[in-house]
């Protein structure tokens, strides 16, 4: 499938790129700070230091949309254009320009949500939280990234499209049209009102709650999980330099996906006004994401299958592999708790937030951090990173900290769950709600506690990028190996 | 066009049934033997890339 006779060649896009890695590592330490502050401030309720902007519901969704939409968002962006140029074979639709304007309107998109909550200008639904001018704003900015990946995909000289594109392409269509059907809302100025900032849902009652959690569901399943495996079908082989384990698995993989996630939100709202049948729909399709979730972490396993080695010599490997370890754990933990019975217990506990956790710290960040320890030295034309003994300590501390998180979020959520259900002999209930956050207290330190690692693995991590920028290369001994081995970028 | 109205609506009712079959097709389509030198080799597609430029 050679394309030798191509003559004219451009140089791939690649000053956009490094910028959305570099604000990736900028906001991604920003949102685990802020995660790991509000987790103290559940611990000790007096962090909040008594002042509006600094609440506990003011930060929270500072730190999920600045890990999420900030950190996540400009992985997905950098990644995704990163390796639509690399398997297409063509250089980037629309050029440095058209990257540079998707760029800096996306980090503007950030800036005005992260305003937004801290002065308390939102709409209140999670995940979904910018007012509906930022919501228009950030649909055009979509677009334009829609433009830039898709019209790169169309120029392509690669016959085929490899498969991390369509699950990128799949993230990009499906948060374009959950963006819009969620966020379809009315400033009060134009129902009589005397705001034009503040507006309501269109929907109301049991529907809205349902378009919400069809979203947040799927903000999930098409964010963090469908752009995320792209991330892992693209640096995974390139990492242990071996196609993945099976390309006609990833074909099932991907539309099993696509075929299953949009159907899981209502799971989100067993025992609600939800109709009970709605209910049962969500748990049923969330059972049969088992399919997908484990066909596509054999298939990210298996691809190392005869180089299992090469996990000894590789960190960066490790955290790829690692991360695909997680995705399977918390997608089989995920379906499990949408069960209605085991959901009855797990609901507004902290079992989900440790879930949660396990997906994004564990799947989505660790397969981040591969991805940018793969995508620094390449981009910026290193031999190597500065020193993979710090990418080592980095990952063991954070695994640490990971585990300390959902082994105490498990134990707290569970133990919360039960004593919510508990009654006494006379039938009353056993426990006060206090006295359930009484019993919280020694898990919310251990769970800040962990937080501290994950930040500080981070710090580790942008060290190491700052010395790699810079051109340094630290002589340690498993670096020799790991040259040898050909993995990564250097030439 | 009356008729295909009702056609319509009528097969419209096994969604889900259309939706598997679909779904169904797919995975034969994947696992086809004939297809399998086809498909495996596209997932040298990123080993392939590692020119800094088009080609």
């Amino acid at each position: 499938m050679a394309h030798g006779a191509q003559t004219d060649t451009t140089p791939y896009v690649e000053g956009v790129i490094k910028k959305f890695v570099l604000a990736a590592v900028f906001w991604g330490v920003i949102g685990f700070l802020a995660g790991d502050f509000i987790a103290w401030e559940l611990a000790f309720p007096a962090l909040n230091l008594d002042l509006e902007w600094t609440t506990f519901g003011r930060l929270r969704p500072l730190h999920t949309s600045a890990v999420i939409f900030a950190f996540g968002g400009n992985i997905l962006l950098g990644t995704s254009l990163f390796v639509v140029q690399r398997t297409s074979r063509a250089s980037l639709y629309g050029g440095a320009v058209l990257g540079n304007i998707v760029f800096w309107g996306y980090q503007l998109f950030i800036v005005m949500a992260a305003l937004g909550y801290v002065l308390g200008v939102t709409q209140g639904r999670e995940y979904a939280e910018p007012e509906w001018f930022v919501d228009l704003y950030l649909t055009v900015v979509w677009v334009l990234y829609l433009a830039v990946f898709l019209g790169t995909i169309l120029k392509r000289n690669e016959p085929h499209i490899y498969v991390a594109n369509w699950f990128y392409l799949a993230f990009i269509v499906t948060i374009a049209l959950l963006h819009l059907g969620n966020n379809m809302a009315v400033p009060v100025a134009l129902m009589g009102g005397d705001s034009w900032i503040k507006s309501y849902s269109f929907f109301s009652g049991v529907q809205d709650a349902m378009t919400q959690w069809w979203y947040g569901h799927n903000a999930v399943g098409f964010f963090l999980t469908a752009g995320f495996l792209g991330v892992m079908y693209y640096f995974v082989p390139k990492q242990a330099n071996r196609p993945v384990y099976s390309y006609r698995l990833s074909i099932v993989h991907f539309w099993a996906l696509i075929f299953l996630y949009i159907w899981a939100g209502p799971h989100h709202l067993h025992y609600t006004a939800l109709p009970d049948w709605t209910q049962t729909l969500g748990m049923v399709f969330s059972i049969m994401l088992w399919m997908p979730s484990w066909g596509g972490m054999i298939n990210g396993l298996m691809t190392l299958s005869g180089a299992w080695d090469k996990l000894r010599t590789d960190p960066v490997l490790r955290f790829l592999v690692v991360s695909v370890g997680f995705y399977g754990m918390s997608t089989f933990e995920g379906p499990m708790m949408s069960i209605k019975a085991v959901n009855s217990l797990s609901h507004y506990t902290d079992w989900t937030v440790g879930h949660v956790h396990s997906g994004a710290l564990g799947w989505v960040a660790f397969v981040s951090f591969g991805a940018l320890y793969y995508m620094v030295p390449a981009l910026w034309k290193r031999r190597s990173l500065y020193s993979l003994k710090l990418v080592s300590l980095h990952f063991w501390i954070a695994t640490i900290g990971i585990v300390l998180y959902i082994t105490s979020m498990w134990v707290s959520g569970i133990m919360q769950g039960l004593m919510w259900r508990a009654y006494d002999e006379l039938g009353f209930l056993q426990y006060s709600f206090i006295e359930s956050v009484e019993a919280m207290h020694p898990y919310y330190i251990i769970r800040a506690t962990g937080g501290v690692l994950f930040v500080l693995g981070a710090l580790v991590m942008v060290y190491n990028f700052y010395r790699t920028i810079k051109g340094d290369v630290r002589e340690d001994s498993p670096q020799a190996a790991y040259l040898g081995s050909a993995a990564g970028a250097q030439q | 066009m009356e008729f295909l109205a009702d056609v319509s609506h009528f097969l419209r009712q096994f969604w889900g049934l259309w939706l598997m079959l679909i779904f169904g097709g797919i995975v034969l389509w994947a696992f086809w033997p004939k297809n399998k030198d086809r498909f495996e080799k596209y997932g040298e597609i990123p080993l392939r890339d590692d020119q800094d430029e088009e080609r």
